[in-house]
């Protein structure tokens, strides 16, 4: 005998009307639903940056610049104490990832060990008796590179956040990348501008004699030949001659502000304490000597020292636009990244498209219900109308999981739930095929249904795992859009398996228990 | 009311029979699509090969060799230009800088600059070499993943002759929609990739339905010769196998008409992978179960005592 105990009934009608309810708040403004009582469900479906437009950015820190730049500080350091022991070396360099060299003494093995103790945390120091290695060990290195991703992912926010772009998302991804997703943002271009560069800002001194060499001459030691920022200013062709000490560095700064100087665009810049008293001490011993400001290897420009700046604020000028004097003082405000980022992918959807395909996927979307609907009213009447009441239901119930587990919906993931209306009718034609063969066999209409609904069961069971795997493994492959198209097709095949057997066979019940059929017509 | 029907009742089709045409026929359709990828090969997508995508709107319709020239004449190297969509819209394919990401980035600058401020860039997908390689690889893993957790899942609910005979048929439909993409030069992306394993997914689903009928006839009809077994199987199974089929059919026409440009390769995959797929399940994976040595169980004997169910 068909039959659906009460509280099953009362579950299907529960759960339907749940889901039901959860549909409503994403087709109501923000407005409407502000003003709705605080029990009322509030979560909405969001759209996938595809539907709404926006920027999707997947960025890599360069960790191996980090490395590098830890073994030319092991190098440095090596050179200093060494000096200070007054012990003779040669072939210092690094090599194979490490710092390699050669003592003049062999004797002088035990002096070096000594002078080299501080490098120990971190590194690894092999020595044959003259012959050294310093090498960071495994652990310093994954240490330094996720400390530097962490900050990097701080730096971008604090960047982007500058630029006003609201909602953006910002995480990590693997070990060294960051996803950055900015919703309506589809002209990246500022931001990827704003993002590749480091901006790490120093202030060297200049080498009195030679402050400027022809591009391509070395420098001479301990000074070092930077080009100018601007290629076609009036120093092209020319490196500057700068003291590799670097006098006082961006991270002192405080503030930074994009300002207006005798008509120029500059950016104002103020230090913190420490940083303004070495910045005292410099100008004061240095007047009449110019001091360059680097920027990322770049000398945006090197004025001559007046007098001394003792309020440890001042002004940076070298030929800005007033929106690059604006882009400056941003970066300089968010500090300076560990390591350069590259942009690994980028994808970007503008407003008219993601309109257009919010659009496509909907008329999509009503004509395969009608004309699935059509289908299986033509060939199942009644118990079609049932499939395609359950159909529906399939789809609000996917909508409300999705605006509760809060996952976007992308242009795919429309594509997955057209495609699981398709799909999910399959457990009804699995049930009512069976049913049609019960009949011919000549059992009565509800002996014939019962029949159905049990034999059908195993085979939807497996049918439908089945579809699961794929989808499941979709979901770990695949980037983005992708994904979208995975989650519908996954939570759309395990709901489907749900209102096509459990609501179809309330309606089913229900009918039989109405009008008692003596003919089953199928 | 006259009901309608896909299949009538009572139909029994020898299917059986044809299984050596269809036999050769897929033997036919693997090689060539072997051939196919061999000499022709796939066209990837960005998602794979790397490189930058994007779809303009112009102000209005454009003069194609006008447009190719001055983009041609940027020195991004090889760039392909394609109507999409509405007539004034354009794709814009170009191919992977020398440099990588850091050229990528550069040709999007310089694109954007070129077409000025009335130009509407609808959509810019730009992939690097790294990640291009990553996606190519993730992509291979999900699809040998799927194979054998679909051959663990059949073989565990079925025998082990069911799971060999479903992944048969299953490979037999992506090694065709394969074959199919590189015969007409069609973007094999990461959609595409996502289609296959749908398809997949679907495939094996109808494969199974036609399975599970066949081990139920084993148990019921013990002296029916195994060919006519499962021949009968395929027959009690094609209403349902055609009408799911016609629904999926349904919901990705749907789609190809009015879904829009940017998903029609996806929707195109698709459409194929079910045609095959349904092929596939009626006239590869139930036939070839004869030749994999398919045993009843022994204690289908002792089921035989009780009188099977009519």
């Amino acid at each position: 005998m068909v039959q659906l105990p009460r509280w099953q009934a009362i579950l299907v009608v529960a759960i339907c009307a749940l889901g039901t309810l959860l549909m409503i708040p994403t087709f109501l403004s923000k407005d409407t639903l502000d003003s709705l009582p605080g029990w009322f469900p509030k979560h909405q479906i969001t759209l996938g940056l595809d539907l709404q437009g926006g920027s999707h950015l997947l960025l890599e820190v360069d960790v191996n610049a980090i490395l590098e730049e830890d073994l030319a500080a092991i190098l440095d350091q090596v050179r200093t104490s060494f000096r200070q022991a007054q012990i003779g070396y040669r072939n210092l360099a690094v090599r194979n990832k490490a710092v390699e060299f050669e003592l003049v003494d062999p004797a002088s093995t035990d002096a070096a060990q000594n002078a080299l103790k501080d490098l120990r945390t971190g590194n690894e120091i092999q020595s044959d008796g003259t012959r050294f290695t310093i090498r960071p060990t495994e652990v310093s290195i994954r240490d330094r590179q996720r400390a530097a991703v962490e900050q990097s992912i701080e730096i971008v926010r604090r960047r982007i956040d500058e630029t006003g772009t609201a909602e953006p998302l910002i995480q990590m991804q693997g070990r060294d990348r960051i996803v950055v997703q900015l919703p309506g943002v589809n002209d990246p271009e500022r931001i990827k501008r704003l993002l590749g560069k480091t901006a790490k800002m120093t202030f060297h001194l200049v080498d009195p004699n030679t402050p400027r060499v022809p591009s391509g001459t070395p420098a001479p030691p301990g000074s070092m030949a930077l080009p100018p920022d601007k290629a076609d200013g009036p120093d092209a062709g020319f490196n500057y001659v700068v003291r590799k000490k670097v006098e006082v560095a961006g991270d002192r700064l405080v503030d930074a502000q994009p300002t207006f100087q005798n008509n120029e665009a500059v950016v104002s810049f103020r230090f913190d304490s420490i940083g303004a008293k070495k910045f005292a001490d410099i100008t004061r011993q240095h007047v009449g000597e110019p001091f360059a400001i680097v920027l990322d290897d770049k000398v945006i420009s090197a004025p001559v020292i007046r007098e001394p700046i003792l309020g440890g604020s001042g002004v940076i000028s070298g030929s800005f636009t007033p929106q690059s004097a604006k882009d400056l003082a941003v970066l300089l405000r968010a500090g300076a990244l560990p390591a350069p980022l590259v942009v690994l992918e980028e994808r970007v959807v503008g407003p008219s498209l993601g309109v257009d395909s919010i659009k496509g996927g909907l008329l999509a979307g009503y004509v395969a219900t009608a004309l699935i609907c059509a289908f299986m009213i033509g060939a199942y009447g009644l118990l079609g109308t049932f499939a395609c009441i359950a159909m529906v239901f399939n789809i609000v119930l996917i909508g409300s999981a999705l605006a509760l587990m809060g996952s976007a919906l992308t242009l795919p993931g429309i594509a997955g739930i057209i495609l699981t209306m398709g799909m999910s009718v399959d457990a009804n034609v699995l049930i009512y095929e069976r049913i049609r063969e019960e009949v011919r066999n000549g059992r009565s209409p509800v002996s014939a249904i019962d029949a159905g609904f049990k034999r059908a069961f195993g085979t939807i069971v497996d049918s439908h795992l089945t579809t699961l795997f794929p989808s499941m493994l979709m979901f770990g492959f695949g980037s983005g859009p992708i994904r979208g198209f995975a989650i519908t097709i996954s939570i759309g095949v395990i709901v489907s398996l749900y209102t096509a057997i459990m609501v179809t066979r309330l309606l089913v019940v229900q009918w039989l228990r109405r009008s008692r059929p003596k003919a089953l017509v199928l | 009311m006259k009901r309608l029907r896909l299949v009538p009742d009572g139909t029994n089709i020898n299917f059986m029979r044809l299984r050596f045409i269809c036999f050769a026929l897929g033997a036919i359709v693997i090689l060539g699509s072997f051939v196919l990828f061999a000499t022709k090969g796939l066209s990837y997508g960005i998602d794979f090969r790397g490189g930058t995508l994007v779809e303009l709107r112009m102000p209005t319709t454009p003069d194609f060799g006008e447009l190719r020239a001055k983009v041609g004449g940027l020195g991004l190297g090889e760039v392909t230009l394609q109507g999409f969509g509405e007539p004034t819209d354009v794709l814009v394919r170009i191919q992977a800088q020398e440099d990588g990401e850091k050229g990528n980035q550069r040709a999007i600058a310089t694109l954007r600059e070129a077409m000025g401020p009335d130009v509407d860039f609808r959509r810019v997908e730009s992939v690097g070499p790294t990640v291009g390689e990553e996606l190519r690889m993730a992509g291979l893993w999900a699809v040998l993943a799927a194979i054998a957790a679909i051959l663990i899942y059949v073989t565990m609910r079925f025998e082990w002759q069911f799971g060999l005979g479903a992944v048969i048929g299953l490979v037999h439909d992506v090694i065709f929609i394969v074959g199919i993409f590189s015969l007409f030069g069609l973007d094999f992306d990461l959609t595409t990739l996502a289609a296959i394993l749908t398809m997949g997914g679907y495939s094996i689903n109808d494969k199974v339905v036609v399975y599970d009928r066949i081990r139920e006839n084993l148990r019921k009809f013990r002296k029916m010769e195994l060919a006519e077994l499962i021949n009968k199987s395929i027959n009690d199974t094609l209403s349902r196998t055609t009408m799911t089929a016609v629904t999926v059919i349904l919901s990705i026409a749907a789609m190809l008409v009015f879904g829009g440009p940017v998903i029609r390769t996806f929707n195109l995959a698709m459409m194929v992978g079910v045609v095959i797929g349904t092929y596939s399940s009626i006239f590869v994976s139930a036939p070839v179960l004869l030749y994999l040595g398919l045993k009843r169980k022994p204690d289908a004997a002792k089921e035989e005592a009780t009188p099977a169910r009519p």
